[in-house]
């Protein structure tokens, strides 16, 4: 077990490393730089005062001079300057993680506790009016742009309500927050409860066939007994990799629902840097993203020993 | 002079009273919010050339001269002293005299004196020690040879020769004083005024927040107690967000004829106004390459132009055909409409017009059975976008097969300084309604913002001719006169001049769009809410 787990760290940092070369070349052989962007809001082109601004950047050292400086700073805590703002990285980065976060975190726990039930009743319910009601909710939520969601929602609420649940201030207390966040993470969590729904139902019925299953039932156990301890345990494999996978997806993914609501998060910000191809920004968050994806994987890895006990690393 | 400070007394007592029927009604307090179109590069007005940022910054500063903010066009008739108190020409026209404001101060305390406005237009001028990353509006100052204080409370532009427009640059938005003892790179994150708002925070992506300075110059302004702007840059998500309440006004011109229509029926308390932006949509023509270097094919490409299907489709009819300037009546220099048919591609026939245009393809070597291939080149963006493929629909009329090159926004400019296009579909935004700004921004023979590099020595005679006029309706002759020549030389072929709208909760008062520039009129001060 100890040499599985060193190995699998060894292979996160091998990733990790992998990631942080091709976002930080890929970044500075798409054509156009900060300085392109700064001239473009200045509405032209000074190609002497241009280079000025990328020496001014360090833009114009050799790539693996500037790989070599960002890895440095970042072993060290610095994460560098934004070039638009102006202020360090991590100032800019840091208060944006926690509203995602939150977000996220509502999101998967709306499509867990909507997406599995659900998909157990399907499977449990196979082919009644139940199953198929079901079945078309889940193909609606996979089927359903979320901008487009989303936009129904918020015309619902103007319509309805006369008022709009974006983020224009940052929330004063907890249950505003509640509040602010719901709507969004329900409009995100739909598409990712539909998803695990259909898992669920897929799994159940695989197992549900087995033959513990009637070994189960023909020992007198009860429904819910036979449903939730013994085929649900099993069928859940499968399903925590995919919401370990949406966890996340969600830390990164969250670009449209953000947008749309409106909400000071990793992911638009991302996208905002990226057309301003603010580099310090921009591989700094994505190397975030992927120390959350592949910590999470891990996680999910051994999960899979705790919940079957016939799944054993050996050394 | 007597004349100037004559005419600047009457513009004060005007001023005088107004303010003070204003002031009357008006209630003191309130936040007013408005959402934000995007995040703005920076906060520093003379670095950038976007409203994003001079919108939410006008507030933060003040001019030596403005351009008096509760009449909705500008011209030189309504400039009103601002940090300065009155202004004088010299005899030979060549030196121009501020009087400056005492006991005014900047935001942190220090007072302000003279040599503020030295240290500005050194700035501007690149004469400084430090320097602006960029500094798009250098050109505006070309003829200013130097910038002296006299002592604490006089300044003195003095210019290569005369031009009398120079106060209408100086009246813009875009122009305002800044401190001498705050450098670029803090004017950018945190500037630093001396205006009725006083900068509390940039939230990039997220919110601009100033409040209301207690310490400004004139005692009872500002009403409000703060304004803030939420960044939206999801247009949906911004207008639902008005409609619902949530704001008390749009960002300014960001409604388009469609969307306002949805506005109207949702928010019908809402006060709309559809207003000229003086922003041009026009064609910048590769004039060093084939096949654009024969004069036949350019000229023919600006025959075929069918501007009234252009406005139509884009702007539901409300946009207006022009030259180089903004049409009348809301442009005060624009060509009179007798005069704009007689160019060719303006008139009435466009069967005919389009007859001519395919005469000269076929001179060019083109027709029917050999069309011509070429790209249309043009930014990512919709406003860009929707008129190229309009362009390439009326071009295919005249032997013309375009294919639409859409050009990320961070690869535009480079594009255009390559010179790597054929035709390219352009924005031109005037935030000055003068020719100076235009001429010599757009088509003055070294300007960065000539994008074509048209050249035409004998033009630019004229451009100093008609920017050394005092006589106002010579001078108007003069600009038709030159406007009609820039057209005739399909030097930027203008598409049309749009229109758009802003909108505000009608507990908004003391709020006045400019008609003929979106640059000008954000000075908040009047603004107030009557809750």
């Amino acid at each position: 077990m100890t040499s599985y787990l060193i190995r699998r760290f060894g292979l996160m940092v091998l990733t990790l490393f992998g990631i942080s070369v091709i976002i930080f070349v890929l970044l500075r052989v798409v054509p156009g730089n900060i300085a392109d962007i700064l001239f473009d809001a200045a509405g032209m082109i000074n190609e002497a005062e241009k280079r000025e601004l990328e020496q001014a950047f360090g833009l114009d050292r050799p790539i693996p001079v500037q790989y070599a400086s960002w890895i440095g700073g970042l072993l060290q805590g610095d994460l560098g300057y934004s070039y638009v703002s102006e202020r360090p990285a991590i100032a800019e980065i840091a208060p944006r993680i926690p509203t995602t976060a939150k977000l996220a975190a509502l999101a998967l726990g709306f499509s867990v506790l909507l997406g599995v039930p659900l998909g157990v009743i399907s499977a449990v319910r196979q082919n009644t009016g139940l199953d198929y009601l079901l079945r078309v909710l889940s193909l609606s939520g996979l089927s359903m742009p979320s901008f487009w969601l989303g936009l129904l929602i918020l015309m619902a609420f103007v319509a309805y309500f006369g008022a709009i649940p974006i983020y224009t201030e940052p929330p004063q207390t907890w249950w505003d927050e509640l509040l602010l966040f719901s709507v969004p993470a329900a409009a995100v969590g739909f598409r990712s409860s539909a998803l695990l729904m259909r898992l669920t139902r897929s799994s159940m019925l695989e197992v549900m066939r087995q033959d513990y299953i009637r070994t189960a039932r023909s020992k007198g156990a009860s429904e819910t007994t036979v449903n939730f301890h013994h085929a649900l345990r099993n069928a859940v494999l499968p399903i925590v990799t995919v919401i370990g996978i949406e966890a996340a997806f969600l830390m990164g993914g969250l670009i449209v629902t953000e947008t749309v609501f409106n909400i000071p998060g990793v992911a638009r910000y991302l996208v905002e840097a990226i057309r301003w191809r603010d580099y310090p920004i921009v591989q700094n968050l994505v190397m975030f993203i992927a120390v959350i994806v592949v910590t999470v994987n891990f996680i999910v890895d051994m999960t899979y020993a705790a919940l079957d006990p016939r799944i054993r690393y050996s050394d | 002079m007597i004349r100037a400070f004559s005419a600047l007394t009457a513009a004060g007592l005007v001023v005088g009273i107004a303010a003070s029927a204003a002031a009357a009604d008006a209630h003191r307090g309130g936040v007013l919010k408005i959402y934000h179109r995007d995040s703005p590069p920076s906060a520093s007005i003379h670095e950038e050339a976007t409203f994003s940022t001079s919108i939410p910054m006008m507030p933060v500063f003040n001019n030596l001269v403005l351009y008096k903010q509760d009449v909705a066009q500008n011209s030189m008739s309504t400039i009103v002293p601002d940090l300065a108190t009155a202004w004088s020409w010299s005899p030979d026209n060549l030196k121009l005299t501020f009087k400056l404001r005492e006991g005014v101060k900047w935001h942190d305390g220090k007072p302000f004196t003279a040599k503020d406005v030295k240290c500005t237009w050194d700035l501007l001028m690149g004469n400084a020690s430090q320097k602006f990353r960029k500094n798009p509006r250098q050109s505006w100052y070309e003829n200013v040879t130097d910038v002296t204080a006299n002592g604490d409370f006089e300044a003195t532009f003095a210019l290569k020769r005369p031009q009398p427009s120079l106060l209408a640059l100086l009246a813009s938005g875009y122009t305002p004083v800044y401190p001498c003892h705050v450098g670029p790179a803090q004017m950018r994150t945190h500037p630093i005024g001396t205006g009725p708002f006083k900068f509390v925070e940039f939230k990039q992506n997220e919110s601009i927040k100033i409040v209301r300075n207690p310490d400004y110059w004139k005692k009872d302004r500002p009403y409000l107690d703060a304004i803030e702007f939420t960044i939206i840059p999801n247009r949906s998500t911004a207008i639902l967000a008005f409609v619902a309440g949530k704001f008390d006004m749009t960002f300014p011109t960001e409604v388009t004829v469609p969307l306002l229509k949805d506005i109207v029926s949702q928010a019908p308390q809402a006060v709309c106004k559809l207003v000229p932006t003086n922003i041009s949509i026009n064609l910048i023509v590769n004039r060093e390459s084939p096949p654009l270097d024969n004069p036949d094919v350019r000229r023919a490409t600006a025959l075929a132009l069918d501007r009234k299907s252009f406005i139509d489709i884009l702007s539901e009819g409300k946009a207006d055909a022009g030259g180089t300037m903004q049409p009348q009546p809301e442009g005060v220099w624009g060509m009179p409409p007798e005069m704009l048919k007689t160019i060719p591609g303006y008139g009435d026939d466009l069967a005919a017009s389009r007859a001519e245009a395919r005469k000269l393809m076929e001179k060019a070597g083109y027709g029917p059975n050999k069309r011509l291939a070429l790209k249309i080149s043009t930014r990512n963006i919709p406003t860009y976008r929707d008129p190229a493929v309009i362009l390439i629909d009326q071009l295919k009329e005249i032997y013309i097969d375009a294919e639409l090159e859409v050009v990320e926004t961070a690869n535009w400019f480079s594009k255009v300084a390559r010179k790597d296009y054929a035709i390219g579909l352009n924005l031109t935004g005037n935030a000055v309604d003068d020719p100076d700004q235009s001429f010599y921004e757009n088509y003055a023979c070294g300007s960065e913002r000539n994008y074509t590099r048209y050249c035409n020595k004998e033009l630019e005679v004229l451009f100093d001719k008609q920017s050394m006029e005092t006589d106002l309706e010579k001078r108007k002759k003069l600009v038709w006169e030159i406007d009609k020549k820039l057209q005739d030389d399909v030097a930027r072929p203008i598409i049309l001049h749009g229109r758009a709208a802003t909108c505000w909760q009608p507990q908004v008062k003391g709020v006045t769009l400019m008609v003929n520039s979106s640059y000008n009129g954000w000075r908040f001060e009047d603004a107030w809410l009557d809750r």
